[in-house]
């Protein structure tokens, strides 16, 4: 009891602190950051920061494009952060301004390179992989022992399907993640822009279509968790998040991930500043901080995501960096493969495919 | 010049947040995507004088609408949300009208605590009533876990994320626009009229067909469009308690807004609806107008 009234002092004292002071605005993925992180920011810096969360790229987009989106720190994932830099709607990165910039590991920098070259525009906060999360008990109850847990074969083979939509599947609602897994899965290129490539997707999901619950990108981890459903295409660092709430709420559901053995997409997210931001000197501290090493280590800790910071690898719980489904070892990472933008009209196909799917229609 | 100011108030109002906002849309539903801010072109830039607005004009063609007519999607978004909207409609009339019935014969003393009680949702916010729903529809959501406990049903039912749900939904949710024009109609009812049909031989059952429900129709009508008119483009309900096979343009024009970033392509969508919406409502200010000569 004292100690919550201490708390409520202290965010009193917070409130009463920052009420002139500056303000930034972060717009991030849901369920993305561990929260006292944010305190910890206000603390240290005495900037008012506005946590807000969205949970699809395209939202994002939306909210960009728009115009006037208030927002000084977005989070976007790397192709639609290379069609915004090209929409114009990011402004380069201060470097000097960001002195923790030497934590930053090659290796994923180099990768992030195509979409953003030599991080002019980003920095990058978590990447992982798209996979799928499953209910371990309730599919071997239904598939038996042997049930193709690690592989696309789970959610993509009709007969499958057809048993698991008892205990419910969900989708990501996300055509530029779905669509390349489903081009993997019967040997296309999975970043293929050719549209009678793109199309071939189309008759993998129409098997599959009438067993699909829902199509939606943050649902799932709810669901995962409490039962709702047993089976969903999803990311990696969501899919722990369900496992951990079920095994806080021991409700008896086991959940876990596999990046499937045929391959599957790796993303980056990456910390951007919009070119209208009311205040980007706060922006870039507040990306500067979330690059200290210990504090990037504190958000890879919280949310089972892997980052892009060598240095906070020593202070990341050893469990996570030895976990291959989220510091993949050097076999499963040359599996994964990585997506480029499509052009304009391509777009248009890819999404009107997606909305076909959707609607079964 | 007191004329003109009397209309001048509700003109504005119709201007400032109707007609601007529709010729703005009607603007964006005639131009094309483009990868900038705004996502679409051409924007209108009038620095340039005569020659870049006759550009700008140039510019603007149906191209979207003849993609809609061309793709069956939205057709069957449209039928799909006008069949959702009847049914809908037809099931809160069914619920409504006892309700607003035995409002009216209940007790004079008890009638506004029983008008409260119809009002009293609207406290809470819509989103979270929606939430809530799926709280209890899920299949391991308070329904199923009360039905299976007690022994009833001994599989959890599937309602949640199908049409069912979308429907218990919109009923919910706009059972009060129902119960309340009809309530207001069956209360101005002159009891006389009932006790003359009696005595002339009328059944009570028959003098309810006769007279009560004849005398009870302007709130009936008033009711039903206060339900089908946003239900037709109602977005919230099947995004939340529907699963992906419930078709409403709605949801379809949110996805063309912001999962496919087609700005144009989504205001042709809202454009279209709004085409289809003003039959309904100009039957209802028609009704309306009758309804109010009839009492002059």
């Amino acid at each position: 009891m004292k100690a919550k009234l201490l708390k409520g002092t202290a965010a009193l004292a917070l409130v009463a602190n920052v009420a002139s002071a500056e303000e930034v605005r972060v717009f991030n993925w849901s369920d993305y950051i561990d929260e006292s992180l944010l305190e910890k920011f206000e603390a240290e810096t005495g900037i008012k920061l506005i946590y807000d969360v969205f949970d699809s790229n395209e939202v994002l987009e939306t909210k960009l494009l728009a115009g006037g989106s208030g927002y000084d720190v977005v989070v976007p994932s790397g192709t639609f952060l290379q069609r915004q830099i090209m929409a114009g709607a990011f402004q380069k990165m201060d470097q000097s301004k960001l002195s923790n910039a030497g934590n930053m590991w090659d290796e994923i920098k180099d990768r992030t390179n195509q979409y953003d070259p030599d991080g002019a525009y980003s920095v990058n906060y978590m990447w992982g992989t798209t996979g799928i999360g499953y209910n371990i008990g309730k599919v071997q109850e239904l598939l038996g022992e042997d049930a193709p847990l690690d592989s696309w074969d789970l959610v993509f083979d009709p007969t499958n399907m057809s048993i698991l939509s008892e205990c419910g599947v969900h989708f990501l609602d996300a055509p530029a993640e779905m669509i390349p897994a489903a081009l993997n899965y019967i040997g296309e290129d999975p970043d293929s822009h050719d549209p009678d490539v793109i199309a071939k997707a189309e008759a993998v999901f129409d098997g599959i279509r009438p067993y699909i619950q829902k199509f939606h990108s943050s649902e799932y981890i709810n669901a995962l968790a409490n039962g709702e459903i047993c089976v969903a295409v999803g990311w990696s660092g969501d899919v722990f998040q369900a496992q951990y709430s079920a095994s806080e709420a021991e409700n008896g559901n086991e959940i876990d991930y596999s990046i499937p053995v045929e391959g599957a997409q790796m993303w980056f997210d990456q910390m951007a500043i919009p070119v209208d931001a009311p205040n980007p000197d706060a922006a870039h501290k507040f990306i500067n901080f979330i690059m200290d090493a210990q504090n990037a280590a504190a958000a890879t800790n919280y949310v089972w995501y892997a980052n892009g910071n060598k240095a906070s690898q020593e202070y990341i719980d050893p469990e996570i960096l030895a976990y291959p489904a989220v510091y993949p070892d050097d076999e499963t990472m040359k599996k994964l493969f990585t997506t480029t933008p499509y052009p304009s009209k391509v777009q248009r196909v890819v999404t009107r495919l997606w909305t076909k799917i959707k609607s079964g229609t | 010049m007191r004329k003109f100011s009397l209309i001048f108030v509700p003109y504005s109002w119709l201007i400032g947040l109707f007609l601007v906002p529709f010729v703005i849309v009607l603007k964006i539903s005639l131009s094309d995507t483009a990868l900038a801010i705004p996502p679409y072109v051409p924007t209108l830039d009038i620095s340039g004088g005569m020659a870049s607005l006759s550009d700008f004009f140039a510019q603007l063609d149906f191209e979207n609408f003849a993609f809609l007519a061309s793709d069956d999607l939205y057709w069957k978004a449209y039928l799909s949300s006008l069949q959702i909207a009847a049914i809908s409609t037809v099931l809160t009339l069914l619920i409504g009208y006892p309700i607003a019935y035995s409002m009216t014969r209940a007790a004079e003393e008890w009638r506004p605590t029983l008008l409260m009680l119809i009002i009293l949702p609207f406290w809470t916010s819509f989103l979270i009533r929606v939430y809530a729903w799926m709280g209890i529809l899920g299949k391991e959501g308070v329904l199923n876990t009360a039905l299976m406990s007690v022994g009833i049903i001994s599989e959890p039912l599937e309602i949640l994320n199908t049409p069912t749900a979308v429907y218990i939904g919109i009923v919910y949710t706009y059972l009060p626009f129902m119960v309340l024009p009809i309530y207001s109609a069956l209360e101005r009812l002159d009891d006389s009229l009932l006790e003359a049909a009696e005595d002339l031989g009328c059944s009570r059952t028959s003098a309810f067909f006769l007279v009560t429900l004849p005398l009870s129709k302007p709130g009936i009508i008033a009711g039903s469009f206060l339900v089908f008119i946003p239900t037709l483009g109602e977005f919230v309900i099947p995004s939340l308690l529907g699963g992906s096979r419930t078709l409403m343009i709605g949801k379809v024009l949110w996805d063309e807004f912001f999962s496919n970033r087609d700005w144009p392509l989504a205001a042709a969508v809202a454009v279209i609806l709004l085409m289809i919406l003003i039959i309904p409502i100009v039957l209802f200010q028609k009704n309306e107008q009758k309804q109010r000569e009839a009492e002059q």
